[in-house]
């Protein structure tokens, strides 16, 4: 939301820098000098809102606009002093005027965005996007299970339990975000199955040393990944591969990153980019721009990595 | 009834052994003997030449070759094995079959549709090799079978196709590989990977490096990018092959 509010209004003091700048020599000039004007104001402004952002969220779009509006005069005027003391000296009724159009633009820009995506939408988007499991996956899964009933029965138990966890978690209406720790207990039952099936074609290298087990994330973020990582990066090859799981804090951000081998002479299992357009809708949902997801090759390897800002509590 | 010697080929050791175990269920009223599983195709193949089975249960999603195309493989050796399909869930084989009325079995599989697929293979010929390549995807390997060792050969590395005496050879960068193929059907069979320049030779369209004038000879020769050999083409092939070949480089 503040990045989001901060670009807006950047964007509309660039444009008014372009609508009234004629020559181009003038140009960078009056950036410098128009960013000088309203990044400190606009700072100011975001931190009060920021104070007052529980009982302006409850309020209705008029009267929160009227309040905001207010909130951004004080504060400008409150700056004005500082300004002055670097020799900017903004008209103050102009400098007025800009500053309520940029909230109008904000409000109403914002407005439209929570229209878009209005709640039931997304939850709907959400759930529709949560019903998915390849049926090759569960059918090989019961297969193997049913292979190794008669000789190993305790390993079929543990592979049946684990086929029921992955299954709870499948069908949860996962509309919350869940700890960290819980997602990566339900991939670990997932590639408990894979090794049932896979054998010593899989191995799987965590490094979770840096990684704080109850920040919350997205239910089933990781699980498609690792399943896409077994689908295009282990399956397709006769020879044993490893894909490499690396969750780190970064400051204030989760990253993480998962790779595994791309197979060059395997015929490549047809693939669907559904699983990752799913996680990157999801977080955005989630997260807005604070959360990204990128995919490409490194070193022969195939890397998906993601970064999420960290949240110690259960909170859309 | 005589037991059927039986292979089974899976990549997951898991489902190999739920098969080999229905099959043991069901011995007395279909009587098999497992003479081998495998792993993969290659091994498949080789398992194959050694015990000679009547025949072959097969896993259509295998990495390397897949189960269509290992059973291309079978249908060209003598005496073909009956095959039957397994699979989890392959949509478009399952119709592929339906269409082609070729037996599968989907996984899970049940013992009473197992002794029903047994009972209908002892009944039945085996596939025949051309609904197979009608709905199998090209294949990606030839088998070379030399000195009685079969070794695959990856089709994207041969280089050009020679027809001498009774055998075709196909040349890789490394080495060449003995093939018991017709050129004529691999033209027919591949006419977006080799092209003909002579009555005796097929060279892969992307190993064509150049071509050079042999003034004495009075012909044109392919030039190669990793081998240094020579390739002649034909008085009768020339204008076709500088057609296919020339008219996507040099656009005008």
């Amino acid at each position: 939301m503040t990045v989001r509010t901060m670009l807006v209004v950047n964007a509309f003091a660039l444009m008014t820098v372009l609508l009234r700048g004629e020559h181009a020599a003038e140009f960078t000039q009056d950036i410098v000098e128009i960013a000088a004007q309203v990044e400190f104001p606009l700072l100011f402004a975001l931190a009060v809102c920021y104070l007052f952002a529980p009982a302006i969220q409850r309020m209705e779009f008029k009267r929160a606009t009227f309040v905001v509006a207010v909130i951004s005069l004080f504060c400008l005027f409150l700056c004005l002093p500082i300004l002055e003391r670097f020799d900017l000296r903004p008209n103050p009724l102009r400098w007025s005027g800009w500053a309520l159009a940029a909230v109008g633009i904000t409000m109403i820009y914002f407005h439209w965005r929570a229209s878009a995506a209005t709640p039931a939408i997304a939850e709907a988007r959400v759930l529709a996007l949560n019903a998915r499991i390849r049926p090759h996956f569960f059918f090989n899964s019961i297969n193997g299970v049913l292979g190794v009933i008669r000789s190993d029965p305790k390993r079929a138990e543990h592979a049946l339990e684990a086929l029921a966890d992955l299954f709870r978690a499948l069908m949860q209406e996962n509309r919350k975000l869940v700890p960290l720790g819980d997602e990566i207990d339900v991939c670990e039952r997932y590639l408990e199955l894979e090794r049932l099936r896979l054998g010593e074609r899989l191995s799987v290298v965590w490094e979770l040393r840096h990684c704080p087990m109850d920040t919350y994330v997205p239910p089933l973020m990781l699980q498609p990944l690792i399943e896409n990582a077994v689908y295009h990066g282990i399956e397709p090859s006769s020879e044993p591969g490893r894909i490499e799981i690396r969750i780190v804090r970064r400051g204030r951000e989760l990253n993480i990153h998962i790779t595994n081998p791309v197979c060059a002479d395997g015929r490549q299992n047809p693939g669907n980019r559904m699983a990752q357009a799913n996680i990157r809708e999801r977080l955005a949902l989630f997260f807005d721009i604070e959360a990204s997801m990128e995919n490409g090759q490194r070193d022969g390897r195939y890397v998906v990595h993601i970064r999420l800002p960290i949240k110690r509590e259960n909170t859309r | 009834m005589n037991p059927l010697n039986v292979i089974i080929v899976d990549d997951e050791a898991p489902a190999r052994e739920r098969l080999r175990d229905l099959l043991g269920d069901i011995a007395s009223t279909q009587p098999t003997r497992v003479v081998g599983m495998a792993a993969n195709g290659l091994e498949a193949l080789r398992l194959f030449e050694e015990t000679k089975p009547d025949l072959m249960f097969v896993d259509i999603r295998m990495p390397g070759m897949d189960g269509i195309e290992l059973a291309q493989h079978l249908s060209r050796l003598a005496p073909p094995p009956q095959v039957i399909f397994a699979t989890a869930y392959d949509q478009y084989a399952v119709t592929a079959f339906d269409l082609h009325a070729i037996d599968y079995l989907l996984k899970p599989v049940r013992a009473q549709r197992l002794e029903a697929a047994l009972a209908r293979a002892r009944a039945s010929k085996p596939v025949a090799r051309d609904v197979l390549d009608g709905f199998a995807e090209p294949r990606r390997h030839f088998a070379s079978s030399e000195r009685g060792r079969i070794t695959l050969v990856p089709i994207s590395e041969v280089l050009y196709l020679k027809a001498e005496l009774k055998y075709v050879t196909a040349r890789t960068a490394e080495r060449e590989h003995l093939l018991d193929e017709s050129l004529v059907h691999l033209e027919q069979e591949f006419p977006d990977r080799f092209i003909r320049i002579h009555r005796n030779c097929l060279v892969a369209r992307a190993a064509i490096a150049g071509f050079e004038r042999d003034e004495v000879a009075e012909q044109w020769n392919v030039r190669l990018g990793s081998v240094v050999e020579r390739l002649p083409v034909s008085r009768r092939q020339w204008p076709a092959v500088r057609a296919a070949v020339l008219n996507v480089e040099l656009p005008d």
